[in-house]
C-alpha cells in the first residue's frame, strides 16, 4: 500500500464519520432543542407550541409563591415586569429559589395560559442572573443594574 | 503585608515570564547558546514566585485576613479549616492563581527532568510554557487580582457558598486544573516541535507520559465533579450535559484521542502531524473550557457569577493561542514526513478509527454546547440544548469506539488478521450476546432494548479486556506458574490498557443501568408513613433539629427495611447556613453494588399529623450508579499503571539525545 492509497483510506473513513455525525446532528437539531420565551413573548406571540417542551424565564414575582399546603404543587408567577405568567410545579423546589430572583423553568404551556413545569433550574450562586432573564428584562425596559452580577 | 508580597511575587513572575517566553526562542533561532540557557533558570524563577503568591493567598485564607477583598467575599471565620484552604480556589481569582501555579510546576518539571532533551527543544518548550504563563498572569493582575485590599476591613467574611463546602468539591478543581494545564505540556511540545520542524519517536516518548498524567488527573477531576453533583445537588442525576460539564468533557475526549495517537507516533513513527494537531486542540479545548466557565456566556445550571470583561480577555487569549498555533501548524505541518506505512486493518488502523470517532464526538459535543450562542448571534431565538440532543448524537458515535477498543487492542501493528482476532474474542462476544439477551428478555420497550445494547457493550469491554490479558499470559494453556511469570513480565502499558478498557466497560454498565432503570418517587410523607421503592421499604420516622459548626437545620430519618429486615437508616438533611444566608440539601444515600437508595428531604408542609409535620420527600433507586465512579477511577488507575511502564521511567531522555545526534533533522519540502 502506498502513502497515497493510505491517505485516501483516511480521507474516506474521515468523510464517512463526518457524514454520519452531520446526519445525527441535523436530525437532533430539528426536534431535540428547547426554545426560550419571556413572559412578554408568551403573552404577545401566538405561535408558541403547546405540545413541545419550552423554557420560560424571568423574575419570581414578589408575594406570589404559594407553597403546597397538602400535596406537592408549588404555584408562583414569573414576570419580566411587563407581562406575567403563572407557573405550577410539582415536586421539590430548589434550595436557592426565592421571590424576586431570576428563574428559568422547563415545561409545557397549557391551553389555559398556565405553564406546567417539570424542572425549575437551580443556580449555584444567588448573585447569578440567567442571561436569558437579563435580556428579557432589558427588552421589557425594566432592567435594573442592582440586579447585575458582581 | 503578606498580601502585598503575594501581589509583588505575581508581578515578578510576570516579568520573568516575559523573559522566559522571548529570549530562549530568539536564542534558539539565532543560535545563541547563552540566550537559550536563560530558559531553565527563568522557569525556576517563575514557578518560585507563582508558588510564593499562591501560598500568600492561602495564608490570607487560613488566617481569615478580611482586609483582602477576595477573602472577605469568600471566607468566614467559622468555616472548617479544610474549606478555608479549598476556599483559595473556590472562587474565580483564586482558581486562576491555582491555574498558573500548576502551569509553573509543569514548567519546572521540564526544566528539572528534561535534562536529556535537546537543549533547543527544551528551551522552546519552556518559552511556550512561559508565554502561556504570561498571558494568565496578566489576566490575573489586570482583571482578577486576588490581593486587592479592602479598607476598612470587615470584621467578618461573606462565607463560601455552602454547597461548595464539601470534600468532593474541595479536590475537584485541583484535579481538573491538573488535567487542563497538563495538556499545556503536550501543547508546548507540539508548538516547539513545529518550530523545530521535527517530530520523532523520542518526542512522543516525552509527550505521552505527560499527556497520560494530565488525562488521569482530568478523569479523576470530572469523576469527582460528577459524584459531587450526584450527592450534593439532590437531583439524583450525575451528568446533565450542562455547558460547564461539557467544557471539561471536550478536552477529555480530545485528550483521550491524543493519548492513543501518541502511541502510534512512539511505536510506529506515523500519524505525526495528526498528533501535533490533537496536542494543539486538546489544550485549546481546555482554554475554551476555562472561557466558557468563567465568562458566563452560556446559561448553565452550574453557572457562577461572572464578569463580561474577563470573558473578553480570555476570548482574546483564546483567539491568539488557537489562531496562532493553528497558523503555525498550517505553515509547518506539511513539512513533517510521515513514517511507517500500515494496512487499514492493523493496530494503527484501529487507533485511527478511535481518533476519528473521538474527535468527531468532541466536535459534536462542542457544537451542541455552542449552538445556543451561534443561533442567538444569528437572531434565531434563544434555545437550550440538553440531554436529548447529546443522547441522540454523541452516544451513537461512541458505540463503534467501544466495540473497536477490544478488537483494536488485539490487532498486530502494521498488518493484522482480523478473522483470527475475532475468533479469539468468541467468548467475549457470547457473553455480550447473553447480556443483551437477558436484559432484552426482561424489557419490552425500545428504550430498554437500547439499554440492553449498552449492557452488551459493557460485557464486551470487560470480558474482551480479560481475554486479551488471558491470551497474553497463556492462561489455561499451560501451568499456572507459567502464566504468572508471563503476567509479571507483561509490560505495564499492556496492563494499563486492559484495566482502562475494562474500567470503561464497568462505567458503561453503570451509565446504562442508572439511566434506563432509575426509579423516582416524589410524595408527601407524614411521620410513620412507609413507601416502597425497588423492593426496599422506607419508613419516615420524622425530622429533628440539628446544629453543625456553621449551619443548623433539620434531619429526616428513614428506616430502610427489605423483606422485614432492617438494613440501615437514611438521614437526609436540609441545612441553613446563616453566614451565607443560604440553604443546602444533603441527600441520604445507601450505596450498594446493585444500586443506590437515595432519599431527599424536601419542604416541610403545613399539614400536621399526630407524629409531627409532613414533609415532601423524594426517593430514588439508581441501579449500578456507583459503577460509574468506580469505573472512572479504575480508568484513571489504568492510566497510572501505564505511566509506570519501564520505557517511561528510564532511557527515554537518553534515547532522545542519541536520536538527535545520529539522525539528521527531518525537515521536508
Amino acid at each position: 500500500m502506498t502513502r497515497k492509497q493510505r491517505r485516501m483510506n483516511f480521507i474516506i473513513l474521515g468523510l464517512l464519520t463526518l457524514g454520519v455525525a452531520v446526519a445525527l446532528v441535523l436530525t437532533a437539531l430539528k426536534d431535540k432543542i428547547v426554545f426560550f420565551y419571556s413572559p412578554t413573548d408568551v403573552a404577545t406571540k401566538k405561535e408558541i407550541p403547546t405540545n413541545q417542551q419550552v423554557r420560560v424565564g424571568g423574575l419570581v414575582k414578589q408575594g406570589t409563591w404559594k407553597k403546597p399546603t397538602n400535596g406537592l404543587v408549588h404555584k408562583f408567577t414569573v414576570t419580566d415586569l411587563r407581562h406575567d405568567i403563572s407557573i405550577s410545579y410539582k415536586g421539590i423546589i430548589p434550595d436557592i429559589f426565592r421571590e424576586g430572583q431570576g428563574v428559568v423553568v422547563l415545561g409545557k404551556l397549557q391551553a389555559d395560559g398556565n405553564f406546567q413545569t417539570d424542572e425549575v433550574l437551580a443556580k449555584h450562586d444567588e448573585k447569578y442572573m440567567p442571561p436569558e432573564v437579563a435580556e428579557a428584562l432589558k427588552k421589557s425596559g425594566k432592567w435594573k443594574h442592582t440586579e447585575d452580577a458582581k | 503585608m503578606i498580601a502585598e508580597i503575594g501581589q509583588f511575587a505575581l508581578i515578578l513572575a510576570l516579568v520573568i515570564g516575559i523573559v522566559q517566553g522571548t529570549l530562549p526562542l530568539a536564542g534558539a533561532a539565532l543560535n545563541r547558546a547563552q540566550w537559550v540557557a536563560v530558559a531553565r533558570p527563568a522557569a525556576r524563577g517563575q514557578s518560585l514566585f507563582v508558588i510564593i503568591a499562591f501560598f500568600c493567598l492561602m495564608h490570607a485564607y487560613v488566617t481569615s485576613d478580611f482586609s483582602v477583598a477576595n477573602v472577605a467575599q469568600n471566607s468566614h471565620t467559622l468555616k472548617p479549616m479544610l474549606y478555608k484552604v479549598s476556599g483559595v480556589w473556590g472562587n474565580h481569582e483564586g482558581s486562576m492563581v491555582l491555574w498558573v501555579a500548576i502551569l509553573a510546576l509543569f514548567g519546572l518539571a521540564v526544566a528539572e527532568f528534561g535534562t536529556g532533551l535537546p537543549p533547543t527543544l527544551r528551551a522552546r518548550v519552556l518559552a511556550i510554557q512561559g508565554l502561556i504563563g504570561v498571558a494568565f498572569l496578566a489576566f490575573i493582575l489586570f482583571t482578577s487580582n486576588p490581593f486587592l485590599r479592602l479598607d476598612p476591613a470587615p470584621l467578618e467574611g461573606n462565607g463560601l457558598n455552602p454547597i461548595l463546602q464539601d470534600p468532593g468539591l474541595a479536590f475537584h478543581p485541583p484535579f481538573l486544573y491538573l488535567g487542563y494545564v497538563g495538556f499545556s505540556m503536550a501543547f508546548s511540545f507540539a508548538v516547539a516541535a513545529l518550530i523545530e520542524g521535527r517530530v520523532d519517536p523520542a518526542w512522543a516518548r516525552w509527550v505521552r507520559p505527560w499527556t497520560l498524567a494530565a488525562w488521569c488527573a482530568l478523569t479523576v477531576g470530572i469523576a469527582l465533579g460528577s459524584w459531587w453533583a450526584y450527592y450534593e445537588l439532590g437531583w439524583g442525576g450525575w451528568w446533565f450535559w450542562d455547558p460547564v460539564e461539557n467544557a471539561s468533557f471536550i478536552p477529555w475526549l480530545v485528550g483521550t484521542a491524543l493519548l492513543h495517537s501518541a502511541i502510534v507516533v512512539e511505536k510506529r513513527d506515523a500519524l505525526k502531524s495528526w498528533t501535533i494537531l490533537l496536542a494543539i486542540l486538546a489544550f485549546s479545548m481546555s482554554l475554551l473550557g476555562t472561557f466558557l466557565v468563567r465568562s458566563g456566556v452560556l446559561t448553565s445550571v452550574h453557572a457562577f457569577a461572572s464578569d463580561p470583561e474577563r470573558g473578553v480577555f480570555i476570548l482574546g487569549l483564546l483567539v491568539f493561542v488557537i489562531g496562532g498555533s493553528l497558523t503555525l501548524y498550517a505553515i509547518r505541518a506539511p513539512g513533517l514526513k510521515g513514517g511507517g506505512l500500515f494496512a487499514p486493518i492493523s493496530r494503527e488502523g484501529a487507533l485511527v478509527l478511535n481518533n476519528l470517532l473521538l474527535t468527531t464526538g468532541a466536535a459534536v459535543v462542542l457544537l451542541g454546547t455552542l449552538y445556543p450562542l451561534i443561533l442567538d448571534a444569528f437572531g434565531g431565538g434563544k434555545v437550550s440544548v440538553g440531554p436529548p440532543f447529546f443522547n441522540a448524537t454523541f452516544v451513537p458515535l461512541m458505540v463503534p469506539v467501544m466495540l473497536a477498543a477490544v478488537v483494536g487492542a488485539m490487532l498486530s501493528w502494521k498488518r493484522a488478521d482480523i478473522g483470527a482476532v475475532l475468533s479469539r474474542l468468541k467468548i467475549a462476544f457470547y457473553v455480550a450476546l447473553i447480556g443483551v439477551g437477558v436484559t432484552g428478555w426482561f424489557a419490552g420497550s425500545l428504550h430498554d432494548m437500547l439499554a440492553a445494547g449498552g449492557i452488551g457493550i459493557a460485557a464486551w469491554l470487560i470480558v474482551g479486556s480479560a481475554v486479551e490479558i488471558a491470551e497474553r499470559t497463556a492462561l489455561f494453556k499451560g501451568p499456572l506458574s507459567n502464566s504468572l511469570r508471563r503476567a509479571a513480565g507483561l509490560p505495564r502499558s499492556a496492563w494499563g490498557m486492559a484495566i482502562a478498557h475494562g474500567a470503561l466497560g464497568i462505567m458503561v454498565a453503570g451509565v446504562t443501568a442508572s439511566s434506563a432503570w432509575r426509579v423516582e418517587k416524589i410524595q408527601l410523607m407524614a411521620p410513620g408513613d412507609t413507601i416502597t421503592v425497588s423492593g426496599y421499604s422506607l419508613k419516615f420516622e420524622g425530622a429533628k433539629q440539628i446544629k453543625g459548626p456553621n449551619y443548623h437545620g433539620e434531619r429526616g430519618i428513614f428506616t430502610v427495611t427489605r423483606d422485614g429486615k432492617t438494613i440501615t437508616a437514611l438521614t437526609p438533611e436540609k441545612r441553613e447556613y446563616p453566614a451565607e444566608r443560604s440553604q443546602t440539601t444533603e441527600a441520604g444515600i445507601l450505596t450498594m453494588v446493585s444500586g443506590d437508595l437515595y432519599a431527599v428531604l424536601g419542604d416541610k408542609s403545613t399539614k400536621q399529623s399526630k407524629g409531627g409535620a409532613a414533609w415532601s420527600t423524594r426517593i430514588y433507586f439508581n441501579p449500578l450508579v456507583a459503577w460509574i465512579w468506580v469505573g472512572a477511577i479504575l480508568m484513571a488507575g489504568g492510566g497510572l499503571v501505564s505511566l509506570t511502564d519501564r520505557r517511561h521511567r528510564i532511557g527515554a531522555p537518553k534515547t532522545a539525545s542519541k536520536h538527535n545526534s545520529t539522525q539528521p533533522a527531518e525537515v521536508g519540502a
